[in-house]
């Protein structure tokens, strides 16, 4: 299991052919109080960079984008009664999608937590 | 001149402070070619004295309905609106506030948009209506484009009985929005219509009730037979003092409403400015165009209103938004709920039953006359009849004999080929006398054009 | 003395020991200003405030499956009541009437009350839009006349009257803009150029009329870089959507050029003609170049803001656009004025209708009865005053606030960023909600997006000196008080308020739209 992370500011946890999709938690403290989120429909095929998930702060609303491509097995409907959570656990209730990987050779271009925390620090 | 407050002596001061020479050192920015010293071609300054002269020229060459029996409907009615609604609203702190972006000092505006939007929930049987759109052809068109976003399909089906000017609107909007609109042509009695219309790409069917002639119609068949096709029902009104006494389009299963408030709190001003109002059902709410006011509480915990669900609108999602939309209608708002409140359920129910009688009165009358036939048989406050020749002539004659006998089809769809069809409406403003002027008229003219005929 | 009076009231006020004592009261209500329930928690279910003659209450057959059989929920008040209830809610509101409302980019401007009077003379409130137009012909010319003057004071040639705001406006220019493109078979544009300072509505109708949006860069001096404008344009752009001046408070001054690569690329220029309050009577956008430009007569024009409407936006088109605009059309010949309202004739080429009926004839009568109170020489003075007072404001908070574009003057608004705020803990929200506190609204906060934490400052022509240096001297006290570090001042505000801050994250999380006889229950249980 490894995690990875866009410049976008979504991580990506993968476990075999399976990825859990979120946003980190440098974002959702830029988004502020997270009060909506849309998340995607079973079944629904993204490609990497297409719309995935929709967040929603009372000042922001932000498109969510696929890190990798894969079809959507499995989506966090709880945080439709509790969207607070995105705030709360970023990366542990928070996440938006489970994803059936299509491409597994694209995590390539992502970056690790290492990385992705030095790229904070240039921002 | 009256209206600015800058002395000579002011102006000089402070372009010291500002360190300019002159006013022209502050439009330095301005290419030399396009800076203008001299006033443009058009009069000079003028004090209240002629101005209301001049405007109350202009005033005085326009027929008031209140001074001649009057009948035009089709969109716009004459209603009393009490006194004190116009007093209300013209409060400084009503009539010269911003939209309540700051809802610390904005709560008057607030709570009377979340007693606005409760009302119009209720009138219309929805679960939620937002804080009011420009006028109801617009609404309409808002509808039409949320219905193609939830329903993620592009085509329109506009019943033969919707408003020709909210066709026309939606045929711009929407259509410029990428919608596909098929309207029907015009019938006296045909919502049921767009049945015939639905396939697996029409997100919609919009339908009137009471609609252009007049007719009300029961729609609850038409959304469940809608929706069993995957389309929303977009139910639309332009009287909604009709909604007093007749079923709400919610109980009849509208997924969407789009209406004309004007009938309360605004009067005619000759077309505008109206207000729309816009209802939906609890879950598409986030699919909503226009401004929405929440309750909430305050840091100490007192109930207060806001803003909210601004995440839709264009001064954040920006070309995500759900419509392009920024000012609503706030002060035909505020006047219609004042109109409300004061007509509560009783008043507003015994208004309704007056139109309808008032109407009854006005079909029986109109139907003495040889030669005419109301079409309508459904109907609130307004018919439509035909008459033998050419409506729009017969209604020009009769306003050059003092009575505003309503509106001919042909002005609002003159290739429609109802060019001999007249729009009557009555309302609680609407005397015996009047409709017996009205009965009168009609039959002599008639009578006069008939022998004229026959001259010829 | 004879029959000295013992028993009367006191007549000075007695020194308390503790004169910041507060109390939270036992009705909620502060002094003058009342704690206002719902209209639902006051009215009655049986109450009203309207008497009908009595008519025969006629029910016919015909109606029968389609009456209300239940009850609808609507709470009626009686005339006194009705006019305590909407003016104790009207005390919690801010107004222009009241105090500087400087919301820059808005206009806050004082509304004229002979606007107000005009508007309600019962040959414009009282007529039906479809008369017959022999009987509305003062109403026809009062629309011919706004035009002319419109026209004028742009130097365009044809003018849209029926937009019923600046955002239906913009609407209705772009699909001008579109239809003149598709007359000349050119249908393959499909960019609409806007900068990033653009109003958000701007995208919003361009994304609306399908075109995709692209950013224009923006020079370090606020304005459009010319060099990325031009890189951008080609035979795919149908258009730029350029503000002017712009939401910086500053003119274009490469506008003249901007045009020029504009019309030399295919493409037309959209002036979001939001801030023509800074140049009204002075520079005549028609001689810049510009093909279509809205009016927000609720803006320059003084019709009332309303608590967020009606407004009104007409649109001015060039020559190449007029052909397209929207019905109807407003024709005035030897037999008078009549209106145009199919598509034929003159306007065989209309792209259609914007709504029902002929817009907004209120603000009309409104904004003409302000155009002729002016004149043209108080409209030219209209601009120099606007202009006059945000180079004021700049001048005299520049030493305690940082000028986002210290160099060279403002056109009607003054940008300020909160590069000043740094280390004090402020923000500029908090700023803001202090200047409440002292009485006054807010500026416009963080827009335009170009810098951060933005105050915009649009004082207008109708603040006096006097007033100008009352805001001005409670605003540098105020920044001081933050320079010093007076926090607690800032976090909590607004304190005087009719409320404190509300919180927007549970209102968005759970939302509450209407009234619902449950809650009340829930209430009352708790």
């Amino acid at each position: 299991m490894s995690t990875y992370f866009t410049k976008d500011h979504e991580w990506v946890t993968v476990e075999g052919d399976h990825a859990t999709v979120g946003i980190t938690a440098y974002a959702a403290d830029q988004l502020g109080d997270v009060v909506f989120v849309e998340v995607p429909e079973i079944g629904k095929t993204v490609t990497k960079g297409d719309p995935l998930a929709v967040v929603e702060s009372v000042k922001a609303a932000s498109d969510v984008y696929a890190p990798i491509s894969g079809e959507v097995v499995e989506a966090n409907s709880g945080l439709g009664d509790a969207p607070e959570t995105v705030n709360a656990g970023p990366e542990i209730g928070g996440w938006f999608a489970r994803l059936k990987v299509t491409k597994p050779s694209e995590v390539e271009a992502l970056m690790d937590r290492a990385a992705y925390e030095e790229f904070l620090g240039t921002l | 001149m009256r209206y600015l407050p800058l002395t000579p002596a002011d102006r000089a001061e402070m372009l010291r402070v500002i360190g300019a020479a002159t006013i022209d050192d502050l439009f330095v920015d301005v290419p030399k070619s396009a800076r203008r010293s001299e006033p443009v071609d058009l009069p000079r300054v003028a004090g209240e004295i002629e101005v209301e002269r001049a405007m109350g020229l202009m005033a005085g060459k326009n027929r008031v309905a209140g001074s001649a029996p009057f009948f035009c409907g089709a969109g716009a009615y004459r209603h009393h609106v009490p006194a004190s609604v116009d007093h209300l609203i013209q409060r400084s702190e009503f009539l010269t506030s911003y939209t309540p972006y700051q809802p610390e000092i904005a709560q008057g505006t607030l709570q009377v948009l979340f007693e606005f939007q409760t009302q119009v929930a209720a009138l219309t049987g929805m679960d939620v209506a937002n804080a009011s759109l420009y006028d109801g052809s617009t609404a309409t068109a808002e509808s039409v484009m949320m219905a193609g976003r939830i329903t993620r399909r592009k085509k329109a089906v506009l019943s033969p009985g919707l408003h020709p000017h909210y066709a026309e609107t939606v045929m711009t909007i929407a259509h410029a929005a990428g919608m596909e609109i098929e309207v029907l042509p015009l019938a006296v009695d045909g919502e049921a219509q767009v049945l015939d219309h639905l396939g697996d790409d029409v997100a919609c069917v919009v339908v009137q009730t009471p609609n252009l002639f007049g007719t009300a119609t029961d729609v609850t068949a038409i959304g469940e037979k809608a929706r069993a096709a995957g389309a929303l029902m977009v139910v639309v009104t332009t009287e909604v003092v009709s909604l007093g006494m007749l079923k709400s389009p919610g109980e009849m299963g509208a997924d969407i409403v789009a209406a004309e408030g004007q009938s309360i709190g605004v009067g005619l001003n000759f077309g505008g400015p109206y207000i729309g109002l816009f209802a939906c059902k609890e879950k598409y709410v986030r699919q909503a165009p226009g401004r929405l006011c929440g309750e909430t509480v305050d840091a100490d915990g007192r109930r207060g209103f806001v803003l909210t669900l601004s995440t839709r609108e264009q001064h954040i999602r920006r070309d995500k938004a759900t419509s392009n939309i920024c000012t609503n209608s706030g002060l035909c708002a505020l006047a219609w709920t004042i109109h409300m409140s004061l007509l509560g359920e009783a008043g507003l129910r015994r208004m309704a039953q007056i139109n309808h009688a008032k109407a009854h009165q006005l079909a029986r009358a109109v139907a003495q006359v040889p030669g005419v036939e109301v079409l309508t048989t459904r109907f609130f406050n307004e018919i439509a009849v035909r008459v033998p020749g050419d409506a729009a002539e017969l209604v020009q004659t009769l306003a050059d004999n003092g009575v505003l006998a309503g509106v001919p089809v042909s002005r609002l769809a003159p290739r429609a080929g109802m060019n001999d069809v007249i729009l009557l409406a009555a309302t609680e403003t609407t005397t015996d006398a009047e409709i017996e002027i009205l009965k009168r008229a009609m039959t002599r003219i008639l009578k006069e054009r008939a022998a004229a005929r026959e001259y010829a | 003395m004879s029959s000295m009076n013992t028993v009367g009231r006191p007549t000075r006020p007695e020194a308390l020991p503790d004169s910041d004592y507060k109390h939270p009261t036992l009705t909620g209500a502060r002094g003058l200003l009342q704690d206002e329930p719902l209209l639902f928690e006051v009215g009655g279910w049986d109450k009203t405030g309207v008497d009908f003659p009595d008519a025969p209450a006629e029910t016919s057959h015909e109606l029968e499956g389609l009456l209300r059989t239940a009850p609808i929920g609507l709470p009626g008040l009686s005339e006194p009541e009705a006019m305590r209830h909407y003016v104790r809610l009207s005390q919690k509101n801010h107004a222009i009437d009241l105090a500087i409302y400087p919301l820059g980019s808005c206009t806050m401007k004082h509304n004229p009350r002979l606007n107000e009077r005009m508007a309600r003379l019962p040959g414009f409130a009282d007529v039906h839009p479809l008369q017959p137009q022999s009987t509305v012909q003062g109403a026809i010319q009062v629309m011919d006349t706004l035009a002319h003057w419109l026209k004028t004071l742009t130097g365009m040639p044809a003018v849209a009257l029926s937009p019923k705001a600046g955002a239906h406006g913009e609407l209705c220019g772009l699909l001008a803009i579109r239809a003149a493109h598709e007359a000349k078979g050119d249908a393959a544009r499909r960019v609409v150029l806007a900068p990033i300072s653009a109003h958000g509505t701007n995208p919003a109708t361009a994304a609306f009329v399908g075109y995709d949006v692209q950013d224009i860069a923006q020079t370090a001096d606020g304005r459009v870089d010319l060099a990325d404008l031009e890189a951008k344009l080609g035979p795919h752009v149908a258009a730029i959507m350029v503000t002017n001046p712009n939401t910086c408070g500053l003119f274009e001054r490469d506008i003249v050029e901007i045009a020029r690569l504009t019309h030399a690329a295919g493409a037309y220029f959209y002036c979001d003609g939001a801030n023509f309050n800074a140049i009204v009577g002075r520079v005549r956008p028609g001689d810049l170049g510009v093909d279509a430009m809205h009016i927000n007569l609720h803006k320059t024009f003084s019709t009332p803001h309303g608590g967020g409407g009606p407004g009104a936006g007409p649109v001015v088109l060039s020559e190449a656009l007029a052909p397209f605009a929207p019905k109807p059309w407003v024709l005035h010949d030897d037999n008078g004025f009549s209106l145009l309202e199919e598509s034929e004739g003159d306007a065989a080429h209309t792209f259609g209708r914007m709504c029902a009926f002929h817009g907004q004839m209120g603000m009309f009568t409104r904004a003409l009865t302000y155009m002729m109170s002016h004149g043209a020489d108080g409209l030219k003075q209209v601009a120099e005053d606007a202009v006059l007072n945000a180079n004021y404001i700049k001048a005299t908070l520049g030493d305690v606030m940082s000028a986002s574009f210290p160099d060279g003057p403002c056109m009607h608004e003054a940008l300020f960023d909160d590069t000043w705020l740094e280390g004090t803990g402020v923000t500029t929200l908090d700023f803001a909600k202090a200047m409440i506190d002292e009485g006054f609204h807010p500026m416009t906060m963080y827009f335009p997006l170009v810098v951060h934490g933005a105050m915009l400052i649009e004082p207008t022509e109708t603040e006096s000196k006097a007033e100008l240096d009352r805001f001005v001297h409670a605003l540098r006290a105020l920044a001081e008080a933050a320079k010093a570090g007076e926090v607690e001042r800032f976090k909590g505000a607004p304190f005087h308020a009719p409320m404190k801050r509300l919180d927007e994250t549970l209102a968005a999380r759970k939302p509450k739209l209407r009234w619902r006889p449950v809650d009340a229950v829930a209430m009352a249980a708790e």
